[in-house]
């Protein structure tokens, strides 16, 4: 059972009088605990397509399955619903609450978008600020932490809701390759450890030999689809 | 609700500067409206007092048509003996009527036998008129305060102009209703300040010595002054005392009596009213002030904030909570102003009894402003602030909660 199910998937935006068509009627399946990344240069259309796997916007035509629901259809409300349940999401400026805590904003999700009970929330929220490594910080304010910290609270954060699918556009393009390779490494041991499908896109070709799988997008169509190790795609 | 309540307190917190100076804003307007509210409140309480407690009355009686040429003081509109038993009986079924004072007035010639002029009279029975203006002592200046058989007070401009002292003998000379010309020798008892500013003619006797000079047999008034016991209950006295008299109908099927109340027998209604309208338009621009402050600080807030509001828009929170959550940004601001400008306001009134400003109100001076301030003021300037706060951030909030967060996200 594939958690991704895109067929003839395609955007394309007007700008003015000139149409910028950013995918090109993709097709393609994903399973479920993988760990993937899309790799193309700027402009390839990656952030689109995230975008749209996000459930952030919608096809101009195509269709969508994610987890077997039919994004494509959903209204605004529910699509946030079903953000809300189903994703996670890390953000290439990591994008933390700035007047909330470490523990705040990892708590975020389940307060304010789940409303999980308190003692509940507490134990997950400081088990997950342990499996990224910044529990000792979890009292501090974003502006005091590491780009580096910064990007292991939001990925605690996009795990805390337990969804099915996390999404990270350019998670590390803001990191220098060290840090980048230690936010991979951490987000891929999530993805062992509660075997949530990890899908980020990169332009950066040093990362790409951390996937599993690895898709080539290029000017808005994929152009290769590499299963390494692990991978358990056909 | 108290989750998002943090994260708003948070996010002003954050921008402490602005917050600070909106909510000074908001706090300055309030203190202004209360304090403007108290003190032109006791102003207006003040002069409604001088006026009502030292010569009008709180509700005067008249025969129909009397008001619409009081000018003459025409003796042919008194009421009569049964119109006056009439009215007495009337009176004394209103427990909430504390007391009343007949009187007679007329028109007539004052003289110390060197030079003349001419003087309103009014004849009371002394301790009707005391009981009903407890202030009419108060403006006798010279002399004793009580009016005697026998003995007239004289108003200032009179004793002034005329060089007459108390204990001179004056002569009053009047006309009576069927044209006989009468006279009455007096002594000047005192001298009567006048309350509404110089220019009074106003000079008092008794009764009875009204009734000698204008050959009345029978009792005859022109007017009866009646005081309430409790001034807010005004309305509901002078309706009753209207729904008892209004059975009695003259020849021409029209009611015999007249009853109105202070409004509208003094000039200066209309200064009360002004006061009134006056404190509208400061209302309406505290809750300009307010709106405008404030949606302007929101909207710079939630510009501020896009790249948050995507943020949180992505990971699934509702539109509604987004709203609130800058709603909530406006009412604190509101809420903190209102708290503040209360403060402010206990204090700025409390300061105020305490140095105590005076003023002059007609030839009256020295008058103490009271400024008080009313539970049912506060409840409501505040209640207006903390409404206003909100609808002020709704326009901004709303914009929040329908940004697209794909366009949020993307914002620099
Ligand atoms: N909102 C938009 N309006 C118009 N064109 C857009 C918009 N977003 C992206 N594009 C265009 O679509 C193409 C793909 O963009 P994007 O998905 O951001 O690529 P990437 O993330 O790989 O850099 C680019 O040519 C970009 O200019
Ligand atoms: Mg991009």
């Amino acid at each position: 059972m594939s958690l991704i199910i895109a067929k003839n998937l395609s955007k394309t935006y007007h700008s003015g009088e000139i149409e910028v068509h950013a995918l090109k009627s993709l097709s393609f399946e994903i399973k479920p605990g993988s760990f993937i990344s899309f790799i193309g240069p700027s402009g390839s259309g990656k952030t689109t397509l995230l975008n749209l796997i996000g459930c952030l916007d919608k096809p101009t035509s195509g269709s969508l399955k994610v987890a077997n629901v039919l994004t494509s259809d959903l209204t605004r409300r529910e699509a946030a619903a079903f953000r809300g349940e189903n994703l996670g999401f890390i953000f290439q400026d990591f994008n933390l609450i700035p007047v909330l805590t470490v523990f705040e904003n990892v708590e975020y999700p389940l307060l304010i978008v789940q409303n999980v009970p308190a003692r509940k929330r507490r134990e997950r929220v400081i088990s997950l600020l342990d499996k990224v490594g910044m529990k000792d910080q979890m009292n501090k304010f974003p502006d005091q932490i590491s780009g580096g910290q910064k990007q292991r609270v939001a990925v605690a954060r996009a795990l805390v809701s337990n969804p099915r699918l996390v999404l990270a556009d350019e998670p590390t393009a803001n990191l220098d390759s060290k840090t980048a390779f230690m936010v991979i490494d951490i987000m891929k041991k999530m993805r062992d450890e509660f075997g949530v499908t990890f899908l980020f896109s990169t332009h950066d070709p040093k990362i790409v030999g951390e996937v599993e799988t690895l898709f080539t997008l290029e000017d808005g169509m994929l152009s290769s689809r590499l299963d390494g190790e692990g991978g358990n795609n056909d | 609700m108290i989750k998002l309540f943090k994260i708003a307190i948070r996010n002003l917190i954050r921008y402490k500067r602005r917050a600070l100076l909106t909510s000074t804003m908001v706090a300055i307007g309030v203190l202004f409206v209360l304090v403007f509210i108290a003190a032109s409140g006791s102003f207006k309480n003040l002069m409604i007092g001088e006026i009502t407690d030292s010569m009008l009355g709180h509700i005067q009686v008249h025969k129909r048509g009397y008001m619409a040429s009081i000018d003459s003081l025409p003796l042919t509109l008194n009421l009569n003996a049964k119109a006056i038993k009439k009215l007495e009986i009337a009176i004394k079924e209103i427990p909430e009527i504390e007391a009343y004072s007949p009187r007679i007035k007329f028109g007539g010639m004052f003289s110390n036998f060197v030079e003349s002029s001419n003087i309103k009279v009014n004849g009371v029975y002394p301790e009707k008129e005391i009981a009903s203006i407890p202030l009419f002592l108060s403006r006798i200046s010279k002399g004793e305060r009580v009016i005697k058989k026998g003995e007239i007070l004289i108003p200032e401009l009179l004793a002034t102009g005329l060089k007459i002292k108390v204990r001179d003998a004056v002569v009053i000379i009047a006309t009576n209703r069927d044209g006989s010309v009468n006279g009455k020798q007096f002594k000047v008892g005192g001298i009567i300040k006048s309350v509404t500013g110089p220019g009074g003619r106003d000079g008092y006797v008794h009764i009875e010595d009204a009734m000698e000079i204008l050959r009345m047999d029978k009792l005859e008034i022109s007017e009866v002054a009646v005081r309430v016991k409790d001034f807010s209950k005004l309305d509901s006295v002078k309706t009753s005392l209207n729904r008892m008299l209004s059975k009695n109908l003259n020849k021409q099927g029209k009611p015999v009596f007249d009853v109105r109340t202070w409004e509208k027998l003094s000039p200066f209604y209309n200064i009360a009213r002004m006061i009134d309208v006056m404190t509208i338009f400061i209302k309406i621009m505290l809750i300009a002030i307010v709106l405008i402050s404030i949606t302007n600080v929101m909207i710079m807030a939630v510009y501020e904030r896009i790249r948050e509001i995507g943020t949180i828009a992505a990971i699934g929170t509702m539109p509604e909570k987004i709203l609130s959550l800058f709603l909530i940004e406006g009412l604190s601001l509101g809420v903190t102003g209102v708290i503040v400008g209360n403060l402010l306001a206990f204090i700025v009134v409390f300061l105020m009894n305490i140095i105590e400003i005076t003023f002059n109100f007609g030839r009256q001076t020295g008058f103490i402003l009271a400024p008080e301030l009313k539970a049912g003021d506060i409840l409501f300037v505040s209640a207006v602030v903390i409404i206003v706060s909100v609808l002020a951030a709704l326009q901004p909030a709303f914009k929040a909660s329908k940004m697209e967060p794909v366009e949020a996200l993307r914002h620099v």
